[in-house]
């Protein structure tokens, strides 16, 4: 653009002023395409050592499937590039790393179930191939949902309607006959349509955050307001508690009816967590996890399937072989990783029970250790901060608010998973953001890594030029209906 | 083997420090960027302590245009009434119309049942609302504000 002189193309002075004229701010998007290239080479790197420590044929396929994700991320930069020239250059190299490494976990898994029989006669069923459609699949909805969301303001006008949604798709699984939505390891979180099934409470996560930004916007005014203070916390007014109230109801129903402690967790933390940012009041965080505290500790006592997670957490040796089971495979294997792993392809994946989903982070944990697993959260906390960064440097308050939303979710869900996989928290069962095996997970987190490249290319674009404003009267001239005084 | 599993992990660490460092450089590109955003929560509570606590109020428009009170935690009431701690002669007032007060250190204003409404920074006054510093409360013709 060279530097023109600041009012010779017709720019008004007024956008000189905010930004520097002619000097753009720049895309970054080489530095993502770098970081893209180096993440494909990474995970091409992770799959030789996976075949190579297998002792399988190394060949040169190796090499092309390399080359074939590299091509699937180009096409994402270009997507990014054209629709979103300014987006953070940091988020995408993240997914794809995450996604990649997740992809060689879960063939390295095939690998070592390929030979184990269950049972019932049945053999492990290769989930790799799969998992990689679902990538191809999320990475055009991703795409998709850059080029038809020019703007995400345009959410917030659809903010009840998602909300609906997202109450429906959370609920629906909890209520309907098990034919249609069938209760897998104890959770009754998943809708089955013969072949293949989804798991709604993922997008319902992304659905309902976009109801709540939108509606803590309108109604910010009303949860600011001072109610009593006690012991130096400015406590809300009892009738403003509602939202509150309701988002717990909502929480504690899907703990009892879906038997699902992650995802209630979760979305009871997201709640608590926008209203803090809307309203910078710890008086919700505290309240609201009194009220958690309060549900759970209820719940714990009246629900059998709440205490045997408790029961599992606080001593799994009181039945390893069964209950236990789970979560001390979990730790023997992040035991044997120690300090720097046994390498990947080198451990015993097939121990761990639910190796490729729920504990896929003690499958990294094992073979990468603690170097390895710590890069891997490291990478996740990257991704939060890139998302929470723009979330601070958006200009319009619907969007501050589902930036944060969306990179806490990310930061949270893996918080909750390794938190359970180290015996830190119970053991609550959702899926590692991009990592795990499951479609619904990774559509669900592609689209939400979608919404947060939007928002940073709101954040980092060069301001538009303004419209001239029209001038508007000295407030004390405004108008003033005159009412006729009363006697 | 040995060499490549720690091989990988200097790689995988390799990639978190150049994602490290393009967020570090991004840290000081954007901070020239920034465009002053509408204060919302966490800015708007930061530029309220960065000063100090409001110590008068101040009649900018009006025609007690100039005059100033100096606050003393004692709550302050404006209105037509003769007991007001601001008296406004003002047509489009009422009676009691609203009543700045004092909570820690923030000061809250309310607006009393008035015909016309109370506005803080062109927002009406529906439930008591805190007065950030130098923000225009608007009674009738009436504009005040408060200054530290």
């Amino acid at each position: 653009m060279g530097s023109p002189v600041p009012g010779a193309e017709g720019t008004p002075l007024a956008a000189a002023s905010s930004t520097s004229p002619g000097l753009r701010p720049p895309t970054r998007r080489s530095t993502e395409l770098f970081m893209l290239a180096f993440a494909a080479v990474l995970v091409t790197c992770a799959l030789i050592l996976v075949e190579a420590n297998q002792e399988r044929e190394l060949s040169m396929q190796i090499v092309w499937l390399g080359l074939a994700y590299l091509g699937l991320l180009t096409v994402v930069h270009l997507a990014v590039r054209k629709w979103a020239p300014y987006a953070d250059p940091v988020i995408m190299p993240c997914v794809a790393l995450l996604n990649g490494l997740g992809l060689v976990m879960i063939h390295r898994i095939d690998l070592a179930m390929a030979d184990v029989k269950y049972a019932d006669g049945s053999t492990w069923s290769i989930a790799a191939p799969k998992q990689v459609l679902w990538t191809a699949i999320a990475l055009v909805l991703f795409c998709t949902a850059l080029k038809v969301l020019s703007d995400h303001r345009t959410l917030a006008r659809y903010g009840y309607t998602f909300g609906l949604l997202g109450l429906f798709a959370l609920v629906l699984p909890g209520v309907l006959p098990s034919f249609i939505a069938p209760e897998i390891n104890g959770a009754k979180i998943w809708l089955s349509f013969g072949a293949f099934s989804i798991q709604p409470g993922e997008f319902a996560k992304i659905l309902l955050m976009v109801f709540f930004a939108a509606f803590l916007v309108s109604k910010r005014d009303l949860f600011t307001i001072a109610g009593r203070r006690v012991l130096g916390l400015d406590l809300p007014r009892a009738r403003d508690l509602g939202p509150l109230v309701a988002a717990w109801a909502v929480g504690v129903s899907i703990m009892v009816l879906q038997k699902d402690l992650g995802s209630s967790l979760l979305f009871f933390g997201i709640v608590l967590v926008l209203l803090y940012v809307a309203t910078e009041r710890a008086a919700w965080v505290v309240l609201g996890v009194v009220m958690f505290c309060v549900g759970a500790f209820a719940a714990w006592k009246l629900f059998g399937h709440v205490q045997i997670r408790v029961q599992n957490w606080l001593d799994p040796f009181a039945d390893p072989y069964d209950r236990g089971h789970q979560i001390l495979e979990s730790l023997f294997g992040l035991g044997t990783g120690g300090l720097f792993g046994a390498g990947l392809g080198g451990g015993r994946p097939d121990e761990i029970p639910e190796a490729n989903t729920d504990f896929i982070t003690a499958v990294i944990g094992e073979e990468l250790g603690f170097v390895g697993l710590s890069a891997v959260l490291l990478i996740y906390t990257v991704f939060a901060l890139r998302g929470l960064r723009s979330a601070l440097a958006v200009r319009d308050t619907f969007g501050k608010l589902l930036g944060g939303g969306l990179a806490f979710a990310v930061a949270f869900q893996i918080f909750i998973v390794v938190g359970g996989v180290t015996k830190l928290i119970p053991m609550t069962g959702i899926t590692a953001p991009f990592l795990s095996y499951g479609g619904s997970s990774l559509l669900a987190n592609y689209i939400l890594a979608a919404l947060l490249l939007r928002i940073s290319n709101a954040a980092r674009a060069p301001k538009t030029t303004p419209k001239p404003r029209p001038q508007q009267p000295a407030i004390a001239d405004q108008f003033t209906v005159m009412v006729e005084r009363p006697k | 083997m040995q060499l490549t599993r720690a091989g990988f992990l200097v790689l995988l660490w390799l990639f978190v420090l150049a994602a490290l460092r393009v967020v570090r450089s991004d840290l000081y590109a954007a901070s020239g960027l920034r465009v002053p955003t509408p204060k919302f929560g966490r800015g708007a509570k930061k530029a309220a302590r960065g000063n100090k606590a409001a110590r008068q109020l101040v009649v900018t428009h009006g025609a007690l245009a100039g005059t100033r009170i100096s606050l003393d935690g004692r709550p302050i009431m404006i209105g037509r009434a003769d007991d007001s701690t601001l008296v406004l002669d003002d047509d489009f007032a009422s009676t009691r119309h609203a009543r700045l007060s004092m909570r820690g250190t923030d000061w809250y204003v309310e607006d009393l049942g008035s015909t016309n409404g109370t506005y803080l920074d062109r927002a009406k006054v529906t439930a008591p609302l805190r007065v950030p510093l130098g923000s225009p409360i608007r009674i009738g013709k009436t504009v005040i504000e408060l200054r530290s």
